[in-house]
């Protein structure tokens, strides 16, 4: 400690160049707990998929349909303990942007097979006995300012009603919160019977269904069952752990954790520069001092300290601010105003942004301080 | 009758031979000196005779080619760099031609530097840089940073930053070089009250006779060889 201040002085000495190694660092650090919330959003259904659960979806892709029939065939194979159908509803909300997912369901099954998803028990009943009755999730409750007992208008994308209209218009019964932080809060969900009945088309037929096993061991001896039950039938299945599918639903828009680290790698590979750059000439203009200090009887593994030690005092400052600031940006809600599933900065990803201050400190100061501990006194008192 | 002094500083048939690529610079040959306890030794000589490179291995800056440096009994070029850096910091006080003062630091912390070496309190360093500033008259200097301090002032803080430890051995190199008459007669004022009121030992590198007469004894370096006489 008693070395701090003789640091800190050194940072002082050009202000200009320590505030803006300052502000890049933190900007750097800012960048990467932004984007690393924005990825957790994107891939957080991975993160808290059952690993007891398949879903089963048509071979060719996700769009195409499936009989609602599969359920009860599903069912009778051996390991699997339970199969819910979903489907994708596609509506919008008052105007195009406010677009959010939207399935019909059966409420108690569904409810059953995700118990990660919690309402209580009276907007339970609520919803088991109002045919119109929807519940949503609580980020996307909150976006809009929904209240149970409001009435919801969807505008359908694909799912005419009977009659030509594309308006729906469901009850509020509940609003359900996330067993766990990545728990998926954005979806609105509402009863497959009153859906079924009032579409223009595809009556009978579903999205997907999840399929709960009894043992995740066997997860790919199941799907591989599951799918050899419908091999060569018109509506071939694929069966898969939820988390891949998650993952290849979230591969549609590409591959946004590699295109977030890339960024993240690009910036940091350009602020190490910044900083070593710092270091090495903090190192060069005050080789004399240096050596007066070694001459004064600062051993080289002390002088190395030093050096080294305002490299971390200024990474660990502006990282640390950085980190800060992402944090308190997150905490401020995310930048689609509720459409991504969960929007946090996960606490993995807060560790991994101290670990990579401390690197990018050690990388920026070693060379600088290697060569401050190397200095022969009388040669550099000459310079 | 006098009382012998014990010798301090015993300097053995050294070499110190420069690499500059393939070409070697024999600065000093089979050089042999003695300073006894409590001296103040004026090293005179023309630039390049080795004046200051003998200062170096006096001090453990530098290390000998060949030959033996004991300084209180201890033989530096023996040391480790780690133990030679530690003893460096105990028995040798530096005083440099300009100064080499930190120049983030005020006065006082400029002299507290070598004491950040030790196990003192941060009180106890405050009081002793206080003490050393106060001997070298510039208790009311304490907070200034170099650049508003004099050419005087700067060495003056530069000499407090050399006894602040207490050390047995002043070393000087040029310490009036950069400075005009008046500031330089100061500065040599103090360094004959250190050795005469406080018996440190110094060794002054100078191109000054003028500052060479404080000294109690002047030596001449040429050619790698030290006389009592300046060359003709």
């Amino acid at each position: 400690m008693k070395y701090l201040y003789l640091i800190w002085s050194n940072l002082k000495r050009k202000k200009m160049r320590t505030i803006l190694t300052f502000l890049s660092i933190t900007v750097a650090f800012l960048l990467f707990g932004y984007l690393a919330a924005i990825k957790q959003g994107f891939s957080q259904g991975i993160d808290v998929a059952g690993a007891d659960r398949l879903v089963v979806r048509h071979k060719i892709s996700i769009i195409q349909f499936l009989p609602q029939s599969y359920e009860s065939r599903i069912e009778q194979i051996e390991g699997v303990e339970d199969a819910v159908h979903q489907t994708w509803f596609g509506g919008v909300y008052q105007k195009p942007s406010n677009f959010f997912a939207q399935l019909p369901v059966e409420p108690e099954e569904y409810l059953e097979m995700f118990p990660e998803f919690i309402l209580s028990e009276d907007e339970k009943q609520a919803w088991f006995k109002t045919r119109t009755g929807a519940i949503a999730g609580r980020r996307i409750a909150d976006r809009f300012g929904w209240k149970v007992g409001d009435r919801i208008p969807i505008e359908a994308t694909i799912w005419r009603r009977k009659g030509g209209s594309l308006s729906w218009e469901f009850d509020l019964v509940g609003i359900y919160d996330g067993a766990e932080k990545g728990t998926d809060t954005t979806q609105f969900l509402f009863r497959h019977d009153y859906f079924d009945e009032a579409r223009a088309f595809g009556e009978g037929q579903v999205g997907w269904f999840t399929v709960r096993i009894s043992d995740p061991d066997n997860a790919a001896e199941i799907a591989a069952a599951i799918d050899a039950e419908f091999a060569n039938s018109p509506y071939e299945t694929k069966a898969e752990p939820e988390g891949a599918f998650v993952q290849g639903f979230a591969n549609q828009i590409g591959d946004i954790g590699f295109i977030m680290m890339s960024i993240v790698a690009a910036v940091f590979f350009t602020i190490l520069l910044v900083a070593g750059n710092t270091m090495a000439y903090a190192v060069r203009e005050r080789t004399n001092e240096l050596a007066v200090l070694k001459a004064i009887g600062f051993t080289d593994r002390a002088v190395l300290g030093l050096v080294l030690g305002e490299s971390f005092l200024l990474t660990c400052l502006g990282g640390g601010l950085g980190l800060v600031l992402a944090w308190l940006l997150v905490s401020m809600g995310d930048p689609t105003n509720g459409s991504i599933p969960a929007f946090f900065l996960p606490t993995k990803d807060l560790l991994l942004g101290v670990a990579l201050i401390g690197l990018m400190a050690l990388v920026a100061g070693i060379l600088p301080a290697l060569q401050a501990g190397r200095l022969h006194i009388a040669d550099a008192l000459r310079r | 009758m006098t009382e012998e002094k014990k010798t301090l500083v015993k300097v053995n048939d050294v070499d110190k031979v420069f690499k500059r690529g393939s070409e070697e610079i024999h600065v000093l040959g089979g050089l042999d000196l003695q300073i006894p306890e409590g001296e103040f030794l004026a090293l005179m000589g023309p630039s390049g005779s080795g004046k200051s490179t003998l200062l170096n291995l006096i001090g453990g800056l530098d290390r000998p080619s060949q030959g033996s440096i004991e300084i209180g009994g201890e033989r530096i070029e023996k040391l480790s760099s780690r133990r030679l850096a530690s003893w460096r910091a105990r028995h040798v006080g530096l005083v440099f031609q300009f100064y080499n003062l930190m120049p983030v630091l005020t006065a006082q912390k400029n002299v507290e530097l070598p004491l950040l070496l030790t196990s003192m309190s941060r009180a106890e360093r405050r009081k002793r840089a206080g003490i050393a500033l106060e001997i070298v008259g510039l208790s009311h200097r304490t907070g200034h940073y170099p650049r508003t301090l004099s050419g005087g002032e700067q060495q003056r803080v530069g000499i407090a930053r050399a006894i602040v430890t207490d050390p047995t051995l002043l070393l000087c190199d040029e310490p009036t070089g950069d400075l005009d008459r008046k500031s330089g007669d100061e500065i040599l004022d103090l360094l004959q009250a250190l050795n005469a009121e406080q018996g440190k030992t110094i060794v002054m590198v100078t191109h000054d006779i003028h500052a060479a007469a404080r000294a109690s004894r002047t030596l001449y370096l040429n050619k790698g060889q030290l006389s009592t006489e300046p060359e003709e």
